[in-house]
């Protein structure tokens, strides 16, 4: 009896001698992708009396606190960080989906003296990395006034704009137009609508699968953007969550329980968003190098 | 009409082209102006000295040491990210039950801020930390994984790596999709074994996105900058020191422009090499006109 139902058990869920060493393999994969995240909560859970430095260490907090998160949320603003790195995300997103469906447009679909020009144009910048660029564009940020030294607004902008729009999503839209028969468009023509008209009002809504894909990667991008703010923030209440977490991790490096407890908080948005939003990461990986 | 129609064209471009102009192209030139001239005696007069900067940092030990620690970065995460990934994804993509928490376990590092991710690092490779322990356990001498020389590229190594694996995963496991099972079930009738199966029918058939995979992880490697300026600032003794962190070091540090911007051209050399091969090799489909 108990032989049998194992047998079904087995059946049911592919169960073999190859499969069971492959989810062993695969937990254990899980397992260290989650540690150094669980160790730093842990971390942050640990309360004044007990020592983070045992030895052996202690997984699970003895002296089991929230202390640490108060406490950090008191001393630092991250809440207004996490505004910050909301704002600067959320404008660079629709910037990012906005302008790259423009121009992908006509590279896609129109014929133009300069076509070339502007495509080649475009694939260059794939090959030439911020990292190279950085110092010239600060200077220009600076030259603009987009930084916060001037005034918040000028502060996000100078966040957003250098991020506006690159050439992977302009060529991941172009690439979702291209795949759209032109004799929906040409139907359209038919009926009367402009260039504008056939793409605000056929094409944009065809490619949402792309759009959303674009949306949170470049969110994903955003988010995590260390380099860029760390050179042009200069004033504690623009700072998004990455500069102001390894700020944080420099100011409290005596003290890792905040440290962490920082670190734990900032990660929460992110995840609920990961998690919500799953599905995308799945399927999303079929467009491939999204991130540059 | 047509005219019309052209106009609308360099209309739909306008707003991005905008863009790229101010943020792209004008400091992608500027970067090759600065690069000939002297900031380090006066900044607000420099000297026009054309190939001076670059001959002095091709003579430089220290820019040198940059380089050969940027490929040795490169050498310790590129095959690992290039074949670790791959086998997770052929053993993810077999018929077995949680899928997708697998999946979604293992992505989670990639969309964790690598700020957050070097902090939790830095955390485990303390002198007593989590590492050091488990290194006890096997009773092995505990290493100092960042204050060591020896090791401390390694350790950085080790991060990028924790949080690539994911994402090429991802990569690998939607190319995976594409292979026709008739493949897999010709094999199977052949009698051929789990291991041959897959050297012999997946890895040919996604051999372009391997190729994929090994030039984008060589150009992020190349790049690397967060981990190394998070954990440790170049050190010790410079042994962590990588180009982006030289330039960087010397733009907005020293204030040295000019150094600054003939070290960036020479990344872009390195770079392009792998990204031309990427644009007109591996992913030609992609960038036709």
């Amino acid at each position: 009896m108990i032989n049998k139902i194992f047998k079904k058990l087995f059946k049911y869920f592919h169960f073999s001698p190859k499969n069971i060493f492959i989810h062993i393999f695969l937990i254990f994969m899980c397992l260290l992708s989650i540690i150094p995240l669980l160790w730093l909560l842990s971390t942050a859970l640990k309360g004044r009396s007990e020592n983070i430095f045992a030895y052996p260490p202690v997984f699970l907090p003895q002296d089991f606190t929230l202390d640490n998160f108060k406490e950090v949320l008191k001393l630092v603003p991250i809440i207004k960080y996490v505004i910050n790195s909301f704002i600067v995300a959320f404008f660079t997103v629709v910037l990012n989906v906005v302008l790259s469906a423009l121009a992908a447009y006509p590279l896609a679909r129109m014929n133009f003296k300069g076509k070339k020009i502007a495509f080649f144009a475009i694939l260059s910048t794939i090959m030439v990395p911020f990292q190279t660029i950085m110092l010239p564009v600060y200077i220009i940020t600076l030259k603009l006034h987009l930084v916060d030294s001037y005034s918040d607004t000028m502060g996000y902008l100078g966040l957003i704009l250098p991020f506006a729009v690159n050439a992977f999503g302009i060529f991941l839209m172009r690439q979702a137009f291209m795949t759209i028969s032109r004799e929906v468009e040409e139907s359209a023509v038919v009926d009367g609508c402009n260039s504008f008209q056939i793409f605000s009002l056929i094409l944009l809504p065809m490619v949402k699968p792309t759009i959303a894909l674009l949306a949170i990667f470049t969110f994903i991008g955003s988010w995590g953007e260390f380099l860029w703010p760390s050179i042009v923030l200069t004033n504690d209440n623009l700072f998004t969550l990455p500069v102001g977490i390894n700020n944080l991790s420099g100011a409290f490096s005596a003290d890792y329980r905040l440290v962490a407890a920082g670190s734990i908080i900032s990660i929460v948005p992110i995840l609920i968003f990961f998690i919500a939003l799953q599905k995308y990461f799945i399927q999303g990986s079929q467009d491939g190098a999204v991130k540059g | 009409m047509d005219k019309r129609n052209e106009l609308g064209a360099y209309l739909f471009l306008l707003p991005a082209g905008i863009i790229l102009l101010v943020f792209f192209f004008i400091p992608f030139f500027h970067t090759i102006f600065l690069s000939f001239f002297d900031y380090s005696s006066d900044i607000y007069h420099p000297n026009f000295v054309f190939l001076k900067n670059y001959i002095d940092l091709i003579s430089s030990p220290l820019f040198l040491k940059t380089i050969l620690n940027t490929f040795y970065f490169l050498i310790l995460c590129v095959p690992f990210l290039v074949i670790f990934p791959l086998f997770l994804a052929i053993l993810i993509n077999q018929k077995i039950v949680c899928k997708t928490l697998y999946k979604l376990l293992i992505y989670i590092p990639v969309v964790i801020s690598i700020v957050v991710v070097a902090i939790a690092f830095k955390w485990l490779y303390a002198p007593n930390g989590l590492l050091n322990y488990f290194l006890e356990l096997l009773n092995i001498d505990s290493i100092g994984w960042l204050s060591d020389t020896r090791y401390s590229m390694i350790s950085v190594a080790l991060v990028t790596i924790y949080k690539g694996v994911g994402y090429y995963m991802m990569i690998y496991l939607s190319a995976l999709m594409s292979v026709p099972n008739e493949l897999y079930e010709a094999a199977d009738i052949d009698g051929a074994s789990f291991f041959k199966k897959h050297m012999l029918v997946s890895i040919p058939h996604i051999m372009p996105v391997i190729a994929l995979v090994s030039t984008i992880s060589s150009i992020s490697a190349l790049k690397v900058f967060v981990e190394i300026y998070v954990m440790t600032k170049g050190g010790p003794l410079d042994s962590t020191k990588t180009i982006v962190y030289y330039i960087y070091e010397k733009a907005f540090e020293n204030l040295d422009l000019g150094i600054a911007s003939a070290g960036a051209v020479i990344l872009l050399f390195i770079v392009m090499i792998f990204s031309i091969l990427n644009i007109f090799v591996f992913e030609k489909d992609k960038y036709k006109v």
